[in-house]
């Protein structure tokens, strides 16, 4: 048989080793016993077995967003391609570059109601950037390296190769990834238009207030582009706002750096985005978590927005300056057409503009009141910061309350360093997201932040960390509440707290042990210190258990429907603010 | 609030399974209208199929609307028919009437003056082929029914731009 001629699972392993993929998470099941078969029958390709689906898409997630690569994902059909849809959503909001594979019955039997037969292509296509069901073995090659182009160019993001069983045992003829022709219609622009870069140097020129708003997008990009980024805001000096997402891609040790901007974001970042009068957006989407309300945001401000997807654009908030393109090559553009017209900011205004920034800045927003007698969620989470601050440490995180402290109090100096649920807000991400980063970084030190809510939704992939023997460190910020939810509640719905407490939540020291991993819990303040020793000293998998005040409140917040400079600081400011309007309630 | 305003929109996608799900899910998803949808191959050789979409909204929907259509991985070309400049804009119905005697004479008579061809005759019935703008047909399937309309089946509507330029 020819070098060329293969069965359609060895096809499968050929495109993933050509496609440069070494890991592949997944799970296996009737479907695609062909392909395990052929991983079974090599040893360049390593599988990552998980304990349910959609933890192998998180745990791809993780690993893509820690190394910028496509993380892979193979699960069976039926069930196998449903439970995956929770973790494609979350890569498509968050633009995860995700190449999943699913099983499929044959060919035959599709819309028989076969066994473990769902209708994939249809219940992913919302969920996906693209999707394919290859019926022809001859089409296989070309579909699979189309599928890592599409996940990985332009706006990244997920895609499903689903792939009935008789194709995975026909024969036919493999094609290298050289070898196939881009299609016409999949062109992803990403040279800026120059008239548009023209105008938004004068824009960037003529500023007397303003304020860069990067987002994942320059992550996304690269190293390059975050690199980029810091060589512009050097270049002027002007101040700049993160994104949710865009943690990492300039170092919050910076002083120009205002912190994260949004519903959970500082001070001096919300108020500089609603006064200031030039907005350069950088790879990020005015989220309604960023804007609030709309008719409020950003009212006297002209707006630059970059962005490599044209749908973005004039989404949400209607900008003046709209480039479409990547980061690095709009960021590369803006800085060369600075240095050409010779630029130098407006030092007046400048200064002025600053002085006001460090005006708010005083207010020291993310203050909170310490105890010796209970343990503050926020504590917990500085001293971790404190003492990990000098490892090459990456982050995961679930959903909820922990999320935002971790986001406002862990400063993150480079990217690729923070994966976090943005769009979506998965619970459940931040366990399985750990073991993909720690797979891709094997000696890093890889630090899930949890709620004792969120780890219980994926708490089975503590079996998949253990059987790899990844050292992945669990520190649950244990409430007893979701806590987000019952802050909502106390806010919104009168203190009425429905359901959002866990009665009979598992002891997660013994939890751990049952697992095969190392337990701690902490409950004092004065043992905070000592927990995260001993947990940064065991070579392995430990859960910290970290008790603490069940009341706290995350701060600051700009409630619902609220604008920028409504934004509520603390527990006495909120008395002051009185209660969210009928409008904001129905927001989410 | 903006003007609602009406646009024709012209797509040009790969015919491929699922193209034209994906055009639908996504109005539907993302809760778009949809006044009227076409599609059809157009060009076997380069497997290019035309969906001619009618839809309205505010200008910043519309502006969405052709974003995200674009953005879709099979979908060629969007063009907007309506801000392009002039485009001729036809529909095809069949309209089968029944009935005897004055009312099936005034109808042929009415269908001659709307140009309406007739496709199918037996005793008692008739098929009226016509094709126009939207309104010409609603007004010709309006003058029919008091005389004996039985169902109507409409294409929706076809488009394609004035002039010697593409699309």
């Amino acid at each position: 048989m020819a070098a060329d001629q293969m069965n359609g699972a060895e096809m499968v392993i050929k495109a993933l080793g050509d496609q440069g993929v070494d890991v592949v998470f997944g799970y296996p099941g009737g479907a695609v016993l062909p392909i395990y078969d052929a991983l079974f029958m090599q040893n360049r390709l390593r599988h990552i077995l998980v304990r349910h689906e959609q933890g192998a898409v998180h745990a791809a997630e993780g690993y893509a967003r820690s190394t910028g690569k496509v993380g892979v994902v193979l699960v069976t059909s039926g069930p196998g391609a449903t439970n995956a849809v929770t973790g494609l959503t979350d890569a498509l909001m968050d633009s995860v570059p995700i190449v999943c594979l699913t099983g499929q019955v044959p060919t035959h039997l599709i819309g028989n109601d076969a066994f473990q037969e769902a209708d994939t292509t249809g219940i992913t296509r919302p969920c996906t950037k693209h999707n394919y069901l290859v019926k022809d073995v001859n089409d296989l090659a070309r579909v699979l390296h189309e599928a890592f182009y599409v996940a990985r160019t332009g706006r990244p993001g997920p895609v499903v190769v689903d792939l009935p069983k008789d194709v995975l045992f026909a024969t036919g003829t493999y094609r290298a990834p050289e070898t196939v022709e881009q299609r016409k219609s999949y062109r992803p622009q990403t040279e800026p238009d120059p008239a548009r870069i023209a105008e938004a140097l004068e824009l960037i020129a003529r500023a007397k207030k303003p304020l860069f708003y990067g987002g994942g997008g320059i992550i996304n990009s690269g190293e390059r582009a975050c690199k980029l980024f810091g060589e512009l805001i050097e270049l002027t000096g002007y101040p700049c706002t993160l994104t949710l997402m865009g943690l990492g891609a300039f170092p919050a040790s910076d002083k120009r750096l205002l912190g994260l901007v949004g519903m959970h974001g500082t001070y001096e970042s919300n108020l500089a985005m609603h006064d200031c009068d030039v907005m350069i957006n950088v790879g990020a989407r005015f989220d309604d978590r960023v804007t609030g309300k709309l008719a409020a945001f950003a009212p006297h401000s002209k707006k630059i927005h970059i962005d490599i997807d044209p749908s973005n654009i004039n989404k949400n908030v209607r900008v003046d300056v709209p480039v479409v393109g990547d980061a690095a090559k709009v960021l590369e553009a803006l800085i060369a057409g600075l240095k050409a017209r010779r630029f130098a900011p407006d030092r007046a205004a400048l200064g002025k503009w600053w002085k006001q920034i460090e005006e708010w800045r005083k207010r020291d927003s993310l203050h909170y009141e310490n105890s010796d007698k209970i343990i503050k969620p926020q504590y917990a989470i500085e001293r971790l910061y404190a003492l990990t601050r000098d490892r090459d440490t990456f982050i995961t995180t679930e959903v909820g309350q922990h999320q935002m402290w971790a986001a406002q109090l862990f400063k993150f100096e480079r990217p690729f360093h923070w994966m976090t649920s943005g769009g979506l807000g998965t619970m459940g991400y931040g366990l399985p997201a750990a073991v993909g980063v720690q797979i891709a970084h094997p000696d890093a030190l890889v630090i899930d932040i949890a709620g004792e809510a969120s780890i219980l939704m994926n708490i089975q992939e503590m079996s998949t960390i253990c059987q790899y023997r990844l050292p992945v460190k669990v520190f649950i910020i244990n409430n007893q509440y979701m806590g987000m939810v019952r802050q909502w509640q106390e806010l919104l719905h009168g203190a009425r707290y429905s359901e959002s407490y866990t009665a009979a939540l598992p002891d997660f020291v013994k939890l751990a042990e049952a697992f095969g991993a190392k337990g701690l819990r902490v409950t004092a303040p004065a043992e905070v210190d000592r927990a995260i020793k001993e947990m940064l000293a065991i070579d392995g998998p430990v859960i910290v258990d970290v008790a603490v005040d069940p009341a706290e409140n995350c701060f600051p917040m700009i409630p619902s429907g609220a604008a920028h400079n409504e934004m509520i600081l603390g527990p006495a400011d909120r008395k002051a603010a009185g209660p969210v309007s009928e409008e904001g309630m129905v927001l989410v | 609030m903006s003007e609602i305003e009406r646009h024709t929109i012209a797509v040009l996608v790969d015919n491929e399974p699922g193209v034209l799900a994906r055009v639908i899910g996504l109005f539907s998803g993302r809760g778009y209208n949809i006044e009227s949808l076409t599609v059809a191959e157009v060009d076997r050789a380069n497997n290019l199929s035309r969906i001619t979409v009618v839809t309205s909204g505010t200008p910043m929907i519309i502006e969405q609307i052709k974003a995200q259509l674009s953005r879709l991985v099979p979908v060629r070309v969007v063009h907007d028919l309506t801000e392009e400049g002039p485009s001729v804009e036809r529909e095809l119905v069949l309209v089968k009437m029944a009935g005897a005697g004055e009312r099936r004479i005034e109808s042929l008579r009415l269908a001659d003056i709307f140009r309406a061809r007739v496709v199918d005759s037996t005793i008692e019935s008739f098929v009226f082929e016509i094709t126009g703008s939207t309104e010409k047909l609603d007004a010709f399937i309006n003058l029919m029914k008091p005389l004996g309309l039985v169902d109507v089946s409409r294409t929706g509507v076809v488009a394609i731009s004035r002039g010697a330029g593409k699309f």
